[in-house]
């Protein structure tokens, strides 16, 4: 079975070579996962010279501005407050510090691998207060909206989330309509795509004439993903291909967009180093704005501006690498991030730091 | 010694077993001499002095490691036995042959003495099945809240056999680099059960001592190891990357050739952890001379603990402290060292 | 951002009070898996793809199937299944 896979894999290299002759092509990837799985196996090695692959906002953390994670921040150091977490967020630095130095100064902050852990809690500590934080895509948003759901219909009144979600389509949109970024196709992000369908990249593909293909995460799935790419690219091609087909049907999966469409509605967001995007955010509906922690608590983000020096912004649209950075590697580092870019495991800075 | 302090001891540590009087020694007796008495340690004296067999002028190694692994105890071990075999893997990572223990241990109030006799009993057998004794110790108590349960500490010593000396210099340019072993074994089953997460099958700590190996492995094959190391916190990909860099070459590893069982790569992608860079209590990493490597393989492939040992790498001189992962689907990346603790991801 | 595990179904817990869930596993590990958000609520022997801990997709064995070469899990999986599929 390994052994099959190296072959395909290799095949795949060489067919991708013989199609792209060395052309200087540039594919975004939109999932921080990609730009993992990608360093991961080790797969830029395979990619013919000239391919190159820039790691664009896919990763929710990355995005989060500062003054966000400085109000959850704020909320986790009150007394009552259990905050619940996904593991990615531990280490982000807000304006100064983060939960893992908020944990250290006595705050009670848990790791989960679901919301629904989080509204355990609340069942099981009645006399706390438990704060999720909301970040993710659209592969975690439903998740945290059926949560909510739940509460509800459990009458919770212990439980609330921090909304921080934003959504890929309008954010693909303004990356695409900002002249300093060229790209030659977008690898899309698979489960996102599984959730709101590959019809959602038709407007980039045929109204803007950005190749899109959906890929998996599996060194095959890529190069598959990747291939198509360079093959649309080449050919001057620019439609929506699915290569991720046992996962992602056209119109993406009804009841979890029901889901979210019960629970939040779109609003503007700031991301970090991109600015304000319109309608790339969620906000809960009247009728689950008890659960809303920033209402509940008081609180409220305020605008940070980025670290001087700091190119993260620069390097989520792929207009810098990481290496172009003056922090990279020296002030900024996985131990001691500056920017949430070296953060999260999968920001392109921590991705490039740890696997070169 | 009151009555009822003898007869109904109580199921808690208390405040009193710390504070060195009778309630201390009773509780030295009975939890601790009691398991693992030998000649020297039954002296009770405050340090332990003997000679060392035949060794008039031999070097000494010696080792200390503090253990205070959540949950205590776990599928294929506890704190105790782990706190063991840590310390005699140091000694032999050294190239030492290891002589004796220390041990000491700080209660929490409040700690139950069922709990503590479990974990004195297998370091008594963690202590006689690797053949060497625990010859001196110490207990402290501490108020509740002051301590999680039970922190232990071991020191040991060892003998380095005559011209052995285990050193980064010692690595040159094609070197054999060997792992006894698979991979996050015990780190996944300490992770796993912090979580509340079943164990897969067949997935257990692998603490284990490597002394035996190590001797027979020095005396089969002197001159033939350059050094040794056991990937505990941080795990393999930290241990390579501190060898390339001290010892200044270029390490390239084959992915596929590093074991990871089937339960231990499903638990960590459900937490989003990597094999690689969790801890390991009974493996090793060995670099060899190249000649004698497939035959060292098959030394290490003979005893329990090795059965799974395996080629994984080659040292190449060229960029210093690179380490380079050559992936299971053909293609290549850096490895680098842990930067801090390992946190799952999801989003 | 988008870590999901194919997991098999074993047994699907529907009644209209909880929610919805399945129990599934992957690779000897069994976890719950909540239904609220899935496509197609699974039968005993289909795949569902779960990030955390919600199923996000249902795959028909023969869906899974299809792409075998490229998941190494599924793999796996299938061989456990003595044989057969379901």
């Amino acid at each position: 079975m390994r052994d099959e896979i190296r072959k395909t894999v290799s095949e795949l290299s060489v067919a991708m070579s013989e199609k792209t002759a060395g052309r200087e092509l540039k594919f975004m990837e939109v999932c921080g996962t990609h730009t993992v799985s990608i360093f991961r196996f080790g797969l830029r090695s395979l990619f013919p010279e000239g391919l190159e692959m820039l790691s664009g906002p896919g990763c929710p953390v990355c995005v989060t501005p500062a003054g966000e994670i400085d109000a959850f921040l704020e909320i986790a150091a009150k007394g009552n407050v259990t905050a619940a977490t996904f593991g990615d967020l531990m280490r982000v630095p807000g304006s100064s510090r983060s939960l893992i130095s908020v944990r250290g100064e006595g705050a009670d902050v848990k790791v989960v691998y679901s919301p629904a852990e989080a509204l355990t809690f609340a069942e099981e500590s009645p006399d706390r207060e438990i704060v999720f934080f909301g970040v993710g895509f659209e592969t975690t948003i439903p998740s945290v909206a059926a949560t909510v759901a739940q509460a509800k219909r459990l009458g919770l009144d212990n439980f609330s989330v921090f909304v921080s979600h934003r959504l890929v389509p309008p954010a693909l949109r303004a990356l695409l309509s900002d002249g300093e970024v060229k790209i030659d196709g977008l690898l899309c992000p698979g489960h996102v795509s599984a959730i709101i369908g590959s019809d959602a990249y038709r407007p980039f593909a045929e109204g803007m004439g950005v190749p899109c293909v959906i890929g998996g995460f599996e060194a095959v799935d890529i190069m598959k993903a990747v291939f198509g790419l360079a093959k649309q690219a080449v050919a001057g091609e620019a439609r929506v291909e699915n290569a991720y087909e046992r996962a992602v049907t056209a119109k993406g999966n009804i009841r979890a967009l029901e889901m979210i469409e019960l629970v939040f509605e779109p609003c503007d967001a700031e991301w970090r180093g991109l600015g304000t995007i319109p309608g790339s955010g969620l906000k809960f509906r009247d009728e689950f704005a008890v659960y809303d922690a920033a209402v509940k608590f008081g609180v409220n983000p305020v605008n940070v501006p980025d670290p001087p020096g700091c190119r993260c912004g620069d390097i989520l649209k792929g207009i810098a690498s990481p290496e172009e950075c003056p922090l990279f590697g020296e002030t900024c580092t996985p131990l001691k991030p500056v920017g949430p870019c070296m953060v999260s495991s999968e920001g392109s800075c921590a991705a490039h730091y740890h696997y070169g | 010694m009151r009555k009822n302090e003898k007869n109904g001891i109580g199921k808690h540590v208390t405040l009193d077993h710390g504070s060195g009087g009778l309630a201390s020694a009773e509780l030295v007796r009975e939890y601790f001499v009691k398991s693992f008495d030998n000649h020297v340690l039954s002296q009770l004296g405050d340090g332990a002095v003997f000679l060392l067999n035949g060794q008039e002028r031999g070097r000494l190694a010696f080792s200390t490691d503090s253990y205070v692994v959540d949950p205590i105890f776990f599928p294929g071990g506890d704190i105790g036995c782990l706190a063991v075999h840590g310390t005699l893997n140091d000694l032999a990572m050294c190239g030492s042959v290891p002589v004796c223990l220390s041990i000491g241990v700080i209660l929490e109030e409040g700690f139950p003495l069922d709990d503590l006799k479990r974990i004195s009993e297998s370091i008594a057998a963690a202590s006689i099945s690797a053949g060497v004794p625990i010859v001196t110790g110490d207990t402290k108590v501490v108020p509740k809240g002051k301590a999680d349960r039970i922190f232990i500490n071991t020191a040991g010593i060892g003998v380095v056999p005559g011209e052995i000396e285990m050193t980064p210099s010692a690595v040159r340019a094609d070197d054999a680099i060997i792992l006894s072993g698979s991979v996050g074994d015990h780190g996944v089953t300490i992770l796993a059960s912090r979580e509340g997460m079943e164990i897969p099958d067949g997935i257990r700590s692998d603490t284990a001592p490597l002394h035996h190996l190590t001797k027979g492995l020095l005396e089969k094959f002197p001159g033939d190891v350059r050094i040794m190391r056991d990937p505990t916190r941080g795990g393999v990909a930290t241990v390579l990357c501190e060898i390339a860099e001290a010892s200044a070459v270029t390490l390239v590893i084959e992915e596929e050739k590093i074991s990871v069982k089937r339960g231990v790569k499903v638990v960590c992608d459900l937490l989003g952890l990597d094999p690689l860079y969790l801890a390991n209590e009974g493996k090793c990493i060995i670099f060899t001379d190249r000649s004698k490597a497939k035959e060292i393989v098959d030394f290490i492939r003979r005893e329990p603990v090795g059965k799974d040992a395996e080629i994984i790498g080659h040292v190449e001189s060229g960029h210093p402290g690179r380490v380079v992962l050559k992936t299971g689907v053909g293609g290549e990346r850096l490895l680098r060292a842990l930067s801090g603790e390992p946190l799952p991801r999801i989003c | 951002m988008c870590l999901a595990i194919p997991m098999i179904v074993r047994e699907v817990v529907n009644d209209s009070i909880l929610p919805p869930v399945a129990v599934a596993e992957s690779g000897g590990v069994s976890r719950k898996v909540r239904l609220d958000i899935v496509d197609r609520i699974p039968e005993p022997g289909d795949y569902v793809i779960v990030h955390a801990g919600f199923a996000i997709r249902t795959m028909t064995p023969s869906e899974a199937k299809e792409s075998l070469e490229t998941f190494t899990l599924m793999d796996e999986l299938l061989e456990n299944e003595n044989g057969t599929l379901e």
